[in-house]
């Protein structure tokens, strides 16, 4: 059996896809409103200077990927662990060379990898019109209102992919997850004093 | 030669595998062979299978390996069916 046919068999016994699609919008989520904050916060700023916001960006990135990954890791593995056991009350057996034992092994690894790349790909997808602006790249408005856009965008394609998961519209998820974005906006603005 | 022909096993397998995903898994085993699943009782975590297994030179090792590797737990060999084949003579 190939890793992929193991990865996906692991991720069907311990009913995980669920879990999986959970952790990739919400962190993904959590990583795009972060940078949303921060690029509104740069783009309010008088004179600064792209590598100090793409430092302090990705210095952000990295936490969340971190945090994404590490948290999901230790509390994924201890639920896994402890179904693995009550199974093995149950059935009266050791299943650790079992696919359940297997599953409890492999998917605290594939839930972590999700929760921690979701938000790193979102923030870097975010940060990219800066790193080129950085680079000498030109743009005809500022580079922060570019990446606030991808930010817009990136929460509007999370919220379409909900609406569509949860089998309703995609249109309205992805309006639904804008608003959510509008309304962070004016907070940032109300109470940062921007 | 000893040819296994049909098993009929008691087992005790976790819900997940289903038993599609469960039985095909047994069917992998061994090829050429036909296998019927009877689920006798469900609990909360697991339930019990009389599996009906049929066809030429079962090999039982392997049988066992697929039951165990799924998870499940093979509690007893309730029937068994066996003959004995004699290699014909090819002039």
């Amino acid at each position: 059996m190939s890793i992929f046919n193991k990865i996906s068999q692991s991720l069907n016994i311990a009913n995980s896809h669920g879990i999986i699609r959970r952790y990739f919008v919400v962190n993904g989520f959590d990583g795009a409103l972060t940078m949303l904050g921060l690029m509104l916060g740069f783009a309010f700023t008088e004179n600064s200077d792209f590598h100090i916001a793409l430092n302090v960006c990705m210095a952000a990135a990295i936490a969340l990927a971190i945090s994404g990954v590490s948290s999901a890791y230790v509390s994924e593995s201890s639920e896994r662990s402890r179904a693995l056991s009550q199974l093995q009350r149950s059935m009266l057996i050791d299943l650790t060379d079992s696919s359940h034992g297997r599953a409890a092994k492999w998917v605290p690894m594939i839930v972590a990898l999700v929760n921690g790349l979701s938000p790193l790909c979102i923030c870097l997808l975010i940060l990219s019109p800066i790193w080129l602006a950085n680079r000498g790249v030109n743009f005809t408005v500022s580079p922060y209102l570019v990446a606030i856009g991808v930010a817009f965008f990136l929460m509007f394609l999370l919220g379409v992919f909900l609406g569509l998961t949860a089998g309703s519209s995609g249109l309205w998820g992805g309006v639904r997850t804008l608003l959510i974005g509008f309304v962070t906006v004016g907070l940032i603005y109300l109470f940062a004093g921007l | 030669m000893i040819n296994i022909r049909k098993l009929v096993l008691d087992v005790l397998k976790p819900l997940e595998p289903d038993i599609i995903d469960f039985s095909s898994a047994i069917a992998l085993a061994n090829d050429g062979i036909n296998i019927h699943v009877v689920v006798s009782e469900l609990d909360k975590n697991t339930e019990t299978l009389r599996i009906t297994i049929s066809g030429q030179g079962l090999d039982v090792n392997r049988i066992k390996c697929a039951i165990e590797e799924a998870g499940a737990s093979l509690h007893s060999i309730d029937e068994v069916e066996v003959e004995n084949v004699t290699p014909s003579i090819t002039a």
